[in-house]
């Protein structure tokens, strides 16, 4: 459970492509945004975690220009999202969790209708429209109706468009929600592509794991405020939910590896050891090497990671990470 | 026609005007391929009308024309042809409003007008697009209408001048009404409901002197016949063809339509910036 991500992220000195102070944001009589900060480094993938309702779309929509803050200031590469919208928009891209394709037109005539709004010219269209298909994995799909695509495919296709221009700012929000494992993972590599490139991501996602495995840094949005922000490893520090789980054959063996890893807890009907641990390899190979030593046979072994649920319940108290109606 | 600044300062590029043309002509190829590939809706707005034409000739024609002042009974389907056709035609174009009023309503429900609203695009030009196609759809239409007319004896005696001042009043008319039809299309809470305020406007034409003439009508209605936008646009229509009496009708068509297509150009672009947010 290592995230690799350790080694980014930390480089001084690099210029703030996001800059959001004190927005707020409601409608009619309910607080959707109270005094939110937010700072994004050029060229860095940051996660805005949080449980639905906590204001992560809200956030996006602003910074996209799509609604207009009550307070508060935010800019996207020094331009205002008020004063200077179409400066922000000449260099972000928005990829919505409400897929934003135009269902009557075929991938390929999608693809084109961005370039020609993004004034790219024929012949260089062509060329963008064709490397995003292949990149995107959608050449045999490009020229199939949309209602042929699949959840994934859709996905991929809106990312695409969102990519027609090559927008220096990025904006995925809840970018993986519904799709399966494999979608998932594809849509996780395009986003490292991104980077690699230089594109700055802001993300938004309910899925400790998501941020984990891609963010250099993750902000946590709850009720409208940033309860939290930090590295991953920062924030999981916060977290004391991690355990390992071995089971064992009998009573006996469970006597014996209990004085073995000392600092364990018991569960005697389940014949279980609970081993704290933050996730890492280390942790569980110490115990299990303990074990060893003692010639004890482990029947099953799980690990337990800290997930949203976890966090929330570090930083704000309350139990349910998915419903924030109080 | 800098809509896009309306309520803010210029945009520091100045040079993204010169996009809004090709923009609009964009949205515009846009929502023909809509209409070529998904040709439902289009194939009702333009047959609707035929179906309408042979049914008021063929049906209510020969009594309603035998009533027409100054007609011998016996040739009365002959002469209601000629009376109701300029009325069918506009009927025509009224009727075009429910289906752009449909199809905006569709695609403001869709992701991809919230896409459109992240990239700096001319408002206008989304507009637009939407505009210039159910303007053509319109034309194509009443086009066809005519045709059916020219075949079951309307005969215009117009002269190429005439025809050529009728299609232009006609495009006008029509680009009026489609910007109307954006408008009420753009305000609907939902596509099932977006047809119902271009509804009325169907309505207008049969309180006009489009199918009966007015003064048959009681005294209210009468009122009100004379004073609504499609009276002039169908005694211009029928003047500039027919050769009956066009009166003021042409000047006071035209400024109907000038008020209509700034109406709802203004309707339009003050939703927009509102509607388009999931």
């Amino acid at each position: 459970m290592t995230s690799g991500n350790e080694q980014k992220g930390t480089t001084p000195m690099t210029t703030t492509a996001i800059d959001v102070r004190g927005l707020r944001k409601s409608y009619g009589a309910k607080l959707v945004l109270d005094d939110v900060d937010l700072a994004v480094s050029a060229g860095t993938v940051t996660a805005l975690l949080g449980p639905n309702g906590a204001g992560k779309t809200t956030t996006v929509h602003i910074l996209s220009t799509l609604l207009r803050p009550d307070g508060g200031t935010a800019a996207v590469n020094g331009c205002d999202v008020v004063r200077d919208p179409d400066g922000v928009r000449a260099v972000i891209g928005l990829t919505g969790q409400f897929s934003a394709v135009d269902k009557l037109l075929t991938g390929e005539e999608n693809l084109l209708l961005m370039a020609r709004l993004r004034h790219l010219g024929a012949k260089r269209s062509k060329t963008r429209v064709a490397e995003l298909l292949e990149q995107f994995d959608l050449v045999e799909a490009a020229r199939k109706p949309l209602a042929t695509y699949s959840g994934g495919m859709q996905r991929r296709l809106d990312l695409a468009m969102t990519l027609v221009a090559t927008p220096s700012v990025i904006f995925l929000d809840e970018p993986t929600t519904g799709l399966d494992p494999r979608s998932r993972h594809t849509m996780w590599d395009i986003v490292r592509g991104l980077v690699a490139d230089g594109t700055t991501v802001l993300l938004t996602t309910q899925n400790l794991a998501e941020a984990d495995e891609l963010a250099d840094r993750i902000a946590v949005l709850d009720g409208g405020r940033i309860v939290a922000e930090g590295t991953p490893d920062e924030l999981k520090r916060l977290v004391p939910g991690g355990h390992i789980r071995l089971r064992f054959a009998d009573a006996a063996a469970l006597d014996a590896a209990s004085r073995v890893l000392d600092e364990s807890a018991r569960d005697d009907a389940g014949l279980a050891l609970t081993v704290p641990s933050h996730g890492g390899v280390r942790a569980l190979r110490t115990a299990l090497d303990r074990l060893d030593a003692a010639a004890l046979e482990v029947d099953d072994l799980s690990i337990h990671t800290p997930d949203l649920d976890d966090v929330f319940f570090a930083l704000t108290g309350r139990l349910d990470a998915k419903g924030t109606e109080s | 026609m800098t809509a896009t600044t309306a309520q803010r300062p210029p945009a520091p590029g100045a040079a993204r005007q010169s996009h809004v043309v090709a923009d609009a002509l964009t949205m515009l190829h846009r929502n023909l391929l809509h209409m070529v590939r998904y040709p439902g809706l289009s194939v009702f707005t333009i047959v609707g009308p035929v179906v309408l034409l042979l049914f008021f000739v063929f049906v209510f024609g020969g009594t309603l024309g035998a009533g027409l002042p100054g007609v011998d009974p016996a040739g009365g389907r002959a002469a209601y042809v000629e009376y109701v056709l300029p009325g069918i035609l506009l009927l025509t174009i009224a009727g075009s409003a429910g289906g752009t009023a449909t199809t905006v309503a569709m695609d403001m429900a869709e992701g991809i007008t919230a896409r459109f609203r992240t990239m700096a695009i001319s408002r206008a030009a989304v507009l637009a697009g939407h505009v210039l196609g159910n303007t053509i759809q319109a034309i194509i239409a009443v086009a066809l209408v005519l045709g059916v007319g020219l075949l079951i004896g309307f005969r215009p005696t117009a002269g190429p001048i005439e025809w050529i001042a009728a299609a232009g009043l006609i495009v006008l008319i029509a680009y009026a009404i489609t910007w109307l039809g954006v408008a009420m299309g753009m305000q609907a809470k939902s596509v099932e409901t977006a047809s119902n305020w271009p509804l009325l406007l169907m309505f207008l034409p049969f309180l006009s002197s489009g199918f009966v003439p007015t003064e048959s009508m009681p005294q209210g209605m009468q009122w009100f016949a004379q004073y609504q936008p499609f009276t002039p646009f169908i005694e211009a229509v029928r003047g500039l063809l027919l050769g009956t009496p066009l009166g003021g009708s042409v000047a006071l068509a035209i400024g109907w339509c000038v008020v209509l297509a700034v109406g709802g150009y203004a309707w339009s672009m003050a939703i927009y910036e509102r509607k388009s947010v999931r």
